[in-house]
């Protein structure tokens, strides 16, 4: 043992990592989740996705946070997990 | 390290004397008298050779008096079994005779004389004391510091700092630093973002003594820390957000006196440990409990100075408008902190007005341009104003909720001024607004006010605020946990 020691400042929580899932080859069938979180604009961007995802024989749903500024609620994580394979954020203005 | 067994007493009569005390070195006769009459274990904290001609053990290491909680020697003991059945402190004639059965005792001497202190709670020791027996209530890792490394670059490295070099959380350290609070140190205090991990005492008066507090700041920090993270206050959205902008602490009560805060010349400024280290201990808390970092959860575009610490005491005492926590529904006189998601102040320079009216006008065409002009309802704001600006609304009999009102009548817009477009200016409110006749600044409660700041200057601050509400963060004020 060194002559100081000191205590653990930070959380000491173990990482749970989880593997992504694979890139899948085609979103043609797929249901894709789009996450709205309330900026300004998101829509605008959201809405030409949802045409191009369409276009591609994926199908969409939409979803929405309550606030930009909070972290989605668990539920809508959950229900987004259940309903779609792939999911896709608008995250700017 | 585990913690040292308690040593057992021996049955029979229990002293504990040092040579130092002069009560002790008074009953020496009486001790001499005991050891005749009844089985009696001395035991002497200084001198091994103390007390002359009654035998005595060492307490060399202090054990025997740390673990039998010995404040004050002389202190007599009845040992029944194992068992502590009675105990006296310093010299009471009359306690003595009834504890060691014997009488009489000490009929030369006066009847009473106050004992002196233990050395076992020498506030030089006891830290250390505490550490050495009491290890085993601090959960934290150890990490033991290399003999060739620099502790203060080690935790650099590791990414524990905020920038200053913080102090290393020995565990004597975090021992004296826990003897601010009456709560255990493995009380969970709240979930802090954004890795959502449970923080508790001990982890919370670590980053106290990093940050540099003294004892008697870890209640405000704790209370920091619990309102930073409920989802009113929405620390998470805080330190994620692009804006400027950090919890700010204003600390209201006697208390923020008794530790020794500023309030006065400078307030918002450095130079004060109360002041500089308890916001800093809440930001040590959310980077290295929370894991919020920059470049990683908090995006700040810029960020600002008030990121690193942002806290200060209003002048409650002398404030000619009452305070911001009373505003809050805290009980005058109640310690307490009001927690605000707000960038660095900005100056009001107004030398000239000596009518309120005027002055509140000044106030107000400031407060209009926070963040933008034509940006309102969406930000609240405090404004800190000093004695010179307070003495104008004063002397004209103004209280709190007319200085309120009175800036907030200049801080009305219509909406077609503000709508996008607006001046020439895309940023704006949509376009739905433009039928509104009068859109305020600020929403209901959203102007707050604290009185703070000292010596010449006709000048107020302001301190902006971040997403307002529901949406964004609302301002918390909860009464300090001791």
């Amino acid at each position: 043992m060194g002559s100081r020691t000191i205590l653990d400042p930070t959380g000491e929580r173990t990482v749970a990592e989880r593997a992504r899932c694979a890139r899948p080859a085609s979103l043609e069938g797929l249901t894709v989740g789009l996450l709205d979180i309330s900026k300004p604009r998101g829509d605008v961007f959201l809405n030409r996705l949802e045409e191009r995802l369409t276009g591609v024989g994926a199908s969409v749903k939409r979803y929405r946070k309550p606030t930009f500024a909070k972290p989605a609620p668990v539920d809508l994580r959950h229900q987004i997990a259940t309903e779609c394979q792939v999911v896709i954020e608008a995250l700017a203005d | 390290m585990p913690a040292d067994a308690a040593p057992a007493l021996p049955d029979g009569i229990v002293v504990v004397v040092k040579d130092e005390c002069a009560t002790c070195r008074t009953v020496v006769p009486v001790l001499a008298h005991l050891a005749d009459s009844v089985p009696l274990t001395v035991y002497t904290q200084d001198d091994p050779a103390f007390p002359d001609g009654v035998p005595s053990l060492h307490d060399d290491d202090l054990a025997v008096s740390w673990h039998h909680h010995i404040e004050t020697v002389p202190t007599v003991i009845r040992v029944v079994d194992g068992v502590e059945a009675d105990r006296t402190v310093g010299w009471h004639r009359d306690e003595w005779e009834r504890i060691t059965g014997v009488a009489p005792l000490g009929p030369d001497l006066p009847a009473m004389r106050p004992g002196c202190g233990s050395m076992s709670v020498d506030p030089d020791r006891v830290a250390e004391l505490d550490v050495r027996f009491g290890a085993s209530v601090l959960a934290s890792r150890r990490i033991d510091v290399a003999d060739a490394e620099d502790d203060i670059e080690m935790m650099y490295t590791r990414g524990w700092t905020d920038g200053f070099p913080v102090v290393p959380p020995t565990e004597e350290r975090v021992m004296r630093m826990l003897a601010g609070t009456s709560r255990a140190p493995s009380d969970v205090v709240a979930t802090v973002p954004p890795d959502l991990v449970d923080v508790t005492v001990e982890k919370v008066a670590i980053a106290a003594v990093m940050a540099g507090c003294l004892p008697e700041y870890l209640p405000w920090v704790l209370t920091a820390v619990e309102t930073a993270c409920t989802d009113e206050f929405n620390m998470h959205g805080l330190l994620a957000t692009t804006m400027p902008v950090g919890p700010v602490i204003v600390c209201s009560g006697p208390g923020t006196r008794a530790i020794g805060m500023n309030s006065g010349g400078n307030a918002l400024g450095q130079g004060n440990r109360a002041n500089s280290t308890i916001g800093r201990a809440l930001q040590l808390v959310v980077r290295n409990v929370g894991g919020g970092r920059p470049g990683e959860v908090d995006r700040a575009t810029h960020g600002g100075p008030g990121k690193v610490s942002f806290c200060f005491a209003e002048n409650d005492a002398e404030s000619p408008y009452g305070s911001l926590a009373v505003e809050h529904g805290i009980e005058p006189g109640v310690d307490a902190i009001t927690l605000f998601a707000g960038e660095g102040p900005r100056c009001v320079v107004d030398q000239l007005s000596r009518e309120p009216e005027s002055l509140a006008r000044s106030l107000a065409a400031a407060l209009q341009a926070l963040h933008h002009p034509k940006l309102v309802m969406a930000f609240d704001a405090i404004l800190v104003m000093g004695p010179e600006h307070a003495r104008v609304f004063a002397d004209a009999g103004w209280g709190r909720d007319q200085i309120v009102a009175g800036i907030m009548a200049h801080l009305s817009r219509p909406g077609t001024d503000l709508v996008r477009g607006a001046d020439g200016i895309a940023e704006g409110l949509p376009e739905a607004f433009a039928d509104v006749p009068a859109l305020p600044k600020f929403r209901d409660g959203g102007l707050m006010l604290t009185y703070a700041g000292g010596g010449a200057g006709l000048f107020s601050e302001i301190i902006g605020g971040w997403v307002n509400g529901d949406t964004g963060s609302k301002p918390v004020t909860r009464a300090v946990t001791y």
